[in-house]
C-alpha cells in the first residue's frame, strides 16, 4: 500500500460575517496517498478552495473557526499546528500553486528573487546556489533562458511562463504534498495543457501527492485518480476516477457530468444545466444540501445522509444520498445520458 | 533618463513662470495697495510718494514692473520694502534654519508613521490600532498654531524641559541645536503623522488581502517577513508621493507657523512677515522658491517610485 501522505477527518471550517455564520466546510474527510492525484470539483462557493487552504492555515483569521483533523505523514494535525510549526511545512512539505498567477506573484520583486526566497526559508544555503537550483527549477519546468529570466519581473512574463514559474516555485524544495488551486482557469486553452501535463509529469517525478481543485471536469479526467465532488461545503461523493465518470450515485454528480459538452455527440440546442442556485452558506437547507434542486428528493431527504459505501465490492466510493443504488442506476437516465456513456471518457 | 531630466526642466520654467505671473498679478487686484506709500513712511506727503513710484517704476506698466522685478530676483539685487535688506541674501541666511528645522521633523514623522501605522494595520480592530487612530485624528485636527503654543506652554513654561524659543546653530553648538529644536520638530511632524498613518494602515489593509500575500505566507516565509518585505514595501508608494511634496512645502516656507511660534529665523517667519506687510519680493521669491523644490522633489518622488516598483517607467 502506497504511503499516506495526508488523512483529514471531518474537516470544518466556519466564518463568521456580518451576514451570520457560514460554514464553508463541513465534515469533509479524504486522503492522499504518495503518488496520488486527488481532484476536487464543485461549482464556485462549493468550499474547495477553503478546504485545501485550510490545509495549509491560510483561511486562518480572527473570524474563522476550525474543527477536525487534518494529519500530515500520520503524526502533525495541519489544523492544531501552531503558526511556527506551520511555516516550517508550508512551501517545504506541502506546497500550493495558486489560480491567477498575475496576482499571486509580488509585482515588485524580481522572478528569481521570489523562488531564492522560498528555498532560503527553509535551507541555510547560499543565495548563489539558491539562485543555481532557481534557474534548474526554472528550465525544468520549460521557461527558456531561465538563468536572464530569472532577473525578470512578473509584469515582464505572459500568463502561462507566470504559471510555470508558479510550479517552479512550488517545486522547489520537492515537496510531498502539492495543492494546485485551479493552476489553469486563469489561462488560455491552448496553455492549460501544457501546464496540465507539466504539473502531473513534474510530481509523478518527485513522486508527490498532488490534490488538484478543479471546476473542469475535461480536467479532471485528464489527470486524477480519485475525485470527491463538493456541493455547499460538503463532500456530497468521492471516489476513482472511473466510479464517479461511470456509477455516478449522487444526482449532483449526475447533473455536473450532465453538464459537460462533448466534442464527439451532436451539439445540444441548449447547454444542460442544474436548474436552480446553490444555497446561501449562511441558511444552508435543513438535511441534504442539494435537496432543493434534486428532483429525487423524498422526505428523508431532510435528514443528513452520511458519506458512506453503497455500492458494493467498491468500499472507497462513497457518497451522500438516501437514495438506493437500484433507485439510482434506474433514474440517473433521466438527468441525461451520464454513467452509461457509449463513448469512451479520455482517462 | 535625459529625456526625463530635460521634461522635468520644462515643467519647472513654466511653473515657475506661471507662479511669479499669478502671484505679481494677485498684488494689482488688491484694491488699497500701494507699495509706494508704504515705502515713503507713514508721514509721506504726496510728492514724495511719487518720487517713490518713480523710483521704484512702480509708475510704469505692470509688465514692464514684472520684467524688472525679474530681472532683480536673478542677479540677486532684488530689496524687501519693509526692511531694505536684499531678499535674495535673506534667503540664503535663512535657508540652514528651515532645513534644520524641516529634514530632522521630516525623518521622524516618517519613520514615526510607517510605525504606528503598521502597528495599527497589525493589530487592526483591537486596542492599540483603536488608540492609534483616534490620536492621529486629533493629530490631524489640531491646527499647528495650536498646537505649537500647547507645547511651548507646557514644555518650556509649566514644565521648564525645554528653552522657550530661539534657536541656535548646528556649528555652535549640535547639542543645543537639537534641544532647541525639539519642540518645533514635534509640531511640524504631528500632522503629517497623523495623516500619512492612516493612510499607511489603509493601504496595508488593502494589501493584506492580495493573492501574492497569501503566496507569500504559502512560502512559509515568518510573518515578520511576510510583512516587511511583501506587505509593507508594496504599501509605501502613496506615502512616497505625498512626503515629496509636503517636503517640498515645508523646504519652501510652509512651515510659517511653527517658525514664528518658535521665533525661528528661517524662510517661513521672513515670508509671514512679508505677507503681513504686503511686502511683494519676499512674497515672490517664497512662492518661486516653493514651486522650485516642489518640481525637484515631484521629480525625485517619481524616480523612487521607479525604483520601488519595475511597473512604473519615467516619462516626462
Amino acid at each position: 500500500m502506497a504511503e499516506r501522505l495526508l488523512d483529514v477527518e471531518h474537516l470544518q471550517v466556519t466564518f463568521a460575517t456580518e451576514d451570520g455564520m457560514v460554514r464553508a466546510v463541513d465534515d469533509v474527510s479524504f486522503t492522499l496517498d504518495r503518488g496520488e492525484v486527488v481532484a476536487i470539483v464543485g461549482e464556485s462557493g462549493s468550499g474547495k478552495s477553503v478546504t485545501v487552504m485550510t490545509l495549509m492555515g491560510l483561511t486562518r483569521s480572527p473570524n474563522s473557526r476550525f474543527g477536525g483533523t487534518a494529519r500530515l505523514g500520520g503524526d502533525r494535525d495541519l489544523i492544531a499546528a501552531s503558526e511556527e510549526q506551520l511555516e516550517g511545512i508550508r512551501g517545504q512539505e506541502i506546497a500550493m500553486i495558486f489560480q491567477d498567477p498575475i496576482s499571486s506573484l509580488s509585482p515588485v520583486h524580481r522572478i528569481g528573487d521570489q523562488i531564492v526566497e522560498q528555498i532560503r526559508a527553509h535551507e541555510k544555503i547560499s543565495k548563489a546556489a539558491a539562485l543555481d537550483r532557481t534557474v534548474d527549477l526554472m528550465e525544468r519546468v520549460g521557461i527558456p533562458r531561465a538563468r536572464d529570466r530569472a532577473r525578470a519581473y512578473p509584469h515582464e512574463f505572459s500568463g502561462g511562463m507566470r504559471q510555470r514559474a508558479m510550479i517552479a516555485m512550488a517545486l522547489s524544495l520537492s515537496p510531498s504534498v502539492l495543492i494546485a488551486d485551479e493552476p489553469t482557469t486563469a489561462l488560455d486553452v491552448t496553455i492549460q495543457a501544457q501546464i496540465l501535463q507539466e504539473v502531473a509529469q513534474l510530481s509523478k517525478e518527485s513522486n508527490s501527492g498532488v490534490i488538484f481543485v478543479t471546476h473542469d471536469l475535461g480536467v479532471v479526467a485528464d489527470i486524477a485518480d480519485r475525485v470527491l465532488v463538493m456541493y455547499a461545503g460538503r463532500v456530497v461523493e468521492q471516489g476513482t476516477l472511473d466510479e464517479i465518470f461511470y456509477d455516478p450515485q449522487h444526482p449532483y454528480t449526475w447533473g455536473l457530468l450532465g453538464s459537460v459538452t462533448r466534442m464527439d455527440r451532436e451539439p445540444p440546442r441548449r447547454l444542460p444545466a442544474i436548474p436552480g442556485q446553490p444555497p446561501s452558506l449562511v441558511n444552508t437547507p435543513q438535511g441534504c444540501h442539494f435537496r432543493p434542486r434534486c428532483p429525487h428528493a423524498f422526505d428523508r431527504c431532510t435528514e443528513v445522509p452520511p458519506l458512506e459505501a453503497r455500492v458494493q465490492d467498491a468500499p472507497d466510493h462513497l457518497d451522500r444520498c438516501w437514495l438506493s443504488v437500484e433507485e439510482k442506476r434506474a433514474r440517473r437516465l433521466v438527468d441525461g445520458r451520464i454513467g452509461l456513456a457509449t463513448g469512451s471518457v479520455t482517462a | 533618463m535625459a529625456r526625463f531630466v530635460v521634461r522635468r526642466g520644462i515643467s519647472m520654467i513654466a511653473l515657475l513662470f506661471a507662479t511669479s505671473v499669478v502671484v505679481f498679478a494677485f498684488f494689482e487686484l488688491i484694491p488699497s495697495y500701494n507699495p509706494a506709500r508704504a515705502i515713503a513712511g507713514r508721514n509721506a506727503n504726496a510728492t514724495t510718494v511719487a518720487e517713490v513710484s518713480r523710483k521704484f517704476g512702480f509708475d510704469k506698466p505692470i509688465y514692464t514692473q514684472y520684467a524688472n522685478t525679474m530681472k532683480l530676483i536673478f542677479t540677486g539685487q532684488v530689496i524687501d520694502y519693509q526692511d531694505d535688506l536684499n531678499v535674495v541674501d535673506q534667503f540664503k541666511q535663512r535657508f540652514p534654519v528651515t532645513l534644520s528645522l524641516v529634514i530632522p521633523a521630516g525623518i521622524f514623522w516618517l519613520v514615526a508613521a510607517i510605525l504606528l501605522g503598521s502597528l495599527s494595520a497589525i493589530r487592526a480592530g483591537r486596542i492599540a490600532d483603536r488608540a492609534v487612530m483616534v490620536a492621529a485624528i486629533l493629530g490631524v485636527s489640531i491646527p499647528v498654531f495650536l498646537l505649537a503654543a500647547l507645547l511651548l506652554y507646557l514644555f518650556a513654561y509649566k514644565l521648564p524641559w525645554f528653552p522657550n524659543t530661539g534657536y541656535v546653530t548646528f556649528a555652535q553648538s549640535p547639542t543645543q541645536w537639537a534641544y532647541h529644536l525639539i519642540l518645533p520638530w514635534f509640531s511640524i511632524a504631528v500632522l503629517s503623522i497623523g495623516f500619512y498613518s492612516r493612510v499607511l494602515r489603509s493601504n496595508l489593509l488593502d494589501m493584506v488581502n492580495q493573492d501574492f500575500v497569501r503566496t507569500a505566507k504559502a512560502k512559509g516565509l515568518s510573518q515578520r517577513r511576510v510583512f516587511t518585505r511583501h506587505v509593507l514595501r508594496n504599501s509605501l508608494m502613496p506615502i512616497i508621493t505625498m512626503f515629496g511634496l509636503d517636503f517640498a512645502t515645508l523646504l519652501g516656507g510652509a512651515a510659517l507657523v511653527t517658525e514664528t511660534v518658535f521665533n525661528l529665523p528661517g524662510v517661513g517667519q521672513y515670508e509671514a512677515s512679508a505677507i503681513g506687510n504686503l511686502d511683494v519680493p519676499p512674497i515672490l521669491v517664497g512662492a518661486m522658491f516653493t514651486a522650485f523644490f516642489v518640481v525637484i522633489f515631484g521629480a525625485l518622488a517619481d524616480v523612487l517610485y521607479a525604483l520601488l516598483d519595475p511597473r512604473i517607467r519615467l516619462t516626462g
